[in-house]
């Protein structure tokens, strides 16, 4: 890689492995997007930010929702405002320009300077949304028939995509794409990655919340598995709550913060049960 | 050798394509790789997979094609930091390597007991003592090329080490997965979701908006047809003693089932072992509630999707001879085979989902009774990946046979 390309190497607010990073460089370099994946609450979407912190430029996100079209994305020509300043007189009608309004991939390519554009969770949307992306993302350019005009990157932005799986992304759109799989962090990454959003966390705390966290985690048959963002909530949950570290494991306070589905609980508390019922009072009876 | 690298790929199941093949060689030229076996590594993986289920399979593929090969591994971060420099990187390599070259792994070992005996403190950095950091060849998250790493996380692996490890061998699809899984295969069939047919009732305002104002102003209605799923779904399971042991797996299949609402419409019968006169309400099959077989075929139209899933293992008469049913007080006027023939013919979308690995079923118990069912019905094992080929079979009208 030469020097001067810009090479990504984390930020002080988002802990990244060496493979995301080398990933996020291949991606840089070779003016790809960049398709992350993982379970949710791994720092997805955190990554466009912490991209756009540590090399200095402007992030641009473009959330998918199940009704976002790929149109939307490029510009939206404004013929309802068009008609109403007709009829009223208002401005200048013959002017169409004046009524097409860019989309964020259109705010991306006509920055002035190179930006970080995030398209999240693209799964959202319809099937076909890859698919109406394709050319734009590859040659950085669209063109708006009304105006005759052909919009082209001024810089390509740095375009990073998120995704939950809950679809199947069409083929001919992954091709196109640097895929990094974001795996789930091991307890050693977990700690680094606490101490950056909890700097001042008692040392006793987090041990007994880390074990209690990956023994959650690795009971079978949860269906929804706490995340990385709903640990560091339940820290702040169990700082201000004043928990004393000692009864975490026992009594496992603020339980709704780190399983979210009520199938889960019984779940877990059936587990508990199974290893011997007068064992674990203090959790059955807050349930009871 | 390259080339040879993109077939053992390919072998393993990669579906790669000769344009990310290309890609991949324009960034080996452009020197992503950082001229090490762990950069190509990652720089592969992240080029050629594209999916978290396919990571297992490249790690393979890596490992066999390269597990001969050692090489003193290049440092990628190292060289990130040199090249900012703008150090050419080979000079430096090169002397550090000529400098450590001839330690041998007795000559290391020697060395290290000599040191151990020398050292009384920690050290961290420098050259010589075992400690952190540093260039000696002993101690952990060092550069040395060839030295010997004392506890601490090898902070630059082996490419092929790493890629032995096989760390996302819990994503492969042709494992049996969890409810999430299933659901999302399921939701696959939704993509044969038809706007073909149907009233258009529903007022598409942005169409009307874009063709009143093209009328100057003269209010012109757009319909369009709802959006809906016409799929439906008829779910035959078996709750048979042989099933027992896949309970848990059917269970998740029928949870996710359950919980994928989408459907058109939803049906769900029971059978044992196999099926005769009697589709049961529920799992424990009991005649107190049931609906005829025949009822079923007679008034269920021919485009609900069959899908059966069970381990069509069973004894021989159960499936051929008339009267075989496994049950005392029954009898059945038509041998199990007759039933099923009767609604492959009346279905021709279905499939049959056996719990059961498919490499076992030349030998199991049932061999007999799974290859005569197999011929009736498109078989697939219930793992992610076959209910995905199950469901584009279920795309397809298939021809009786």
């Amino acid at each position: 890689m030469s020097a001067s390309v810009k090479a990504y190497g984390g930020s002080s607010g988002y802990i990244v492995s060496d493979e995301l990073r080398n990933s996020v460089n291949i991606a840089i370099a070779l003016q790809k997007p960049l398709l992350i994946k993982g379970e949710p609450g791994t720092g997805k979407t955190m990554l466009a930010q912490s991209i756009a912190e540590a090399l200095n430029m402007d992030l641009i996100i473009w959330n998918i929702k199940s009704t976002t079209k790929a149109q939307e994305g490029l510009y939206v020509y404004d013929t309802v405002q068009r008609l109403y300043d007709s009829q009223f007189g208002d401005g200048d009608v013959g002017n169409i320009k004046k009524y097409i309004k860019l989309g964020k991939l259109g705010e991306a390519f006509l920055a002035p300077k190179q930006v970080v554009l995030l398209i999240d969770e693209i799964d959202k949307a319809d099937l076909e949304f890859p698919n109406d992306l394709l050319w734009e993302l590859d040659q950085m350019s669209f063109y708006i028939p009304e105006t005759k005009e052909t919009i082209t990157a001024k810089q390509r932005p740095i375009v990073i995509i998120t995704s939950n799986a809950e679809k199947e992304l069409p083929d001919a759109f992954l091709r196109r794409c640097i895929f990094h799989y974001i795996a789930f962090p091991d307890p050693d990454t977990m700690e680094s990655i606490i101490s950056v959003h909890h700097p001042k966390l008692e040392k006793k705390l987090l041990e007994q919340a880390m074990e209690t966290f990956y023994l959650l985690r690795n009971v079978p048959d949860i269906q929804k598995k706490p995340s990385t963002s709903e640990l560091i909530d339940w820290l702040q949950a169990l700082v201000v709550g004043g928990v004393n570290p000692n009864r975490i494991k026992k009594d496992l306070p603020f339980l709704g913060v780190l399983l979210k589905k009520n199938e889960d609980l019984d779940t877990l508390l059936q587990q508990l049960q199974g290893k011997g019922s007068t064992k674990n009072p203090g959790v059955l009876g807050r349930f009871r | 050798m390259f080339t040879k690298f993109f077939y053992t790929l390919k072998n393993y199941g990669l579906p790669v394509s000769l344009n990310e093949w290309q890609s991949l060689l324009e960034a080996l030229e452009a020197g992503l790789a950082g001229s090490s076996l762990t950069g190509f590594y990652y720089l592969g993986r992240a080029m050629l997979v594209k999916t978290e289920a396919h990571y297992d399979r490249y790690d393979m593929a890596f490992a066999a094609f390269f597990k001969d090969i050692e090489t003193p591994e290049g440092l990628p971060e190292k060289i990130w930091e040199w090249l900012d420099k703008e150090l050419p990187e080979l000079q430096v390599t090169d002397a550090m390597r000529k400098q450590h070259r001839q330690l041998d792994l007795d000559e290391l070992k020697r060395m290290l007991e000599e040191r151990l005996a020398e050292q009384t403190e920690e050290h961290h950095g420098g050259n010589r003592w075992v400690g952190t950091g540093g260039t000696s060849p002993f101690g952990h998250s060092g550069f040395h090329p060839g030295g010997i790493r004392i506890g601490g996380m090898g902070r630059n692996q082996s490419a092929v080490k790493v890629a032995g490890m096989r760390r996302f061998q819990e994503f492969r699809t042709d494992e049996t997965l969890g409810v999430r899984q299933f659901q999302v295969a399921l939701r696959k069939l939704r993509q044969f979701t038809t706007r073909l047919d149907g009233a258009k009732t529903e007022l598409d305002l942005d169409a009307t908006i874009d063709k009143t104002c093209d009328n100057a102003g003269r209010l012109e209605l757009i319909w369009n047809r709802p959006r809906e799923n016409a799929i439906k779904v008829l779910l035959l399971m078996d709750s048979g003693g042989s099933m027992i042991s896949y309970s848990r797996l059917c269970n998740q299949l029928f949870t996710a089932v359950n919980r994928s609402n989408h459907f058109k419409d939803l049906k769900v019968f029971y059978f044992h072992n196999c099926i005769y006169d009697w589709l049961y309400h529920d799992p424990q099959c009991s005649l107190k509630s049931y609906t005829p077989t025949e009822y079923i075929l007679n008034t269920l139209s021919s485009d609900y999707r069959l899908i059966l899933v069970g381990d069509a293992s069973m004894a021989i008469y159960e499936l051929m001879r008339v009267g075989g049913i496994i049950e005392w007080d029954l009898y059945n006027d038509r041998a199990g085979i007759d039933w099923l023939k009767r609604l492959r013919h009346k279905f021709e979308y279905s499939v049959w989902l056996n719990p059961i690995p498919k490499q076992y079923w030349t030998w199991t118990d049932g061999a007999y009774t799974i290859n005569k069912i197999s011929e009736v019905f498109p078989m697939e094992e219930l793992t992610v990946d076959g209910l995905d080929r199950a469901i584009k079979s279920l795309k397809n009208r298939q021809a009786a046979i």
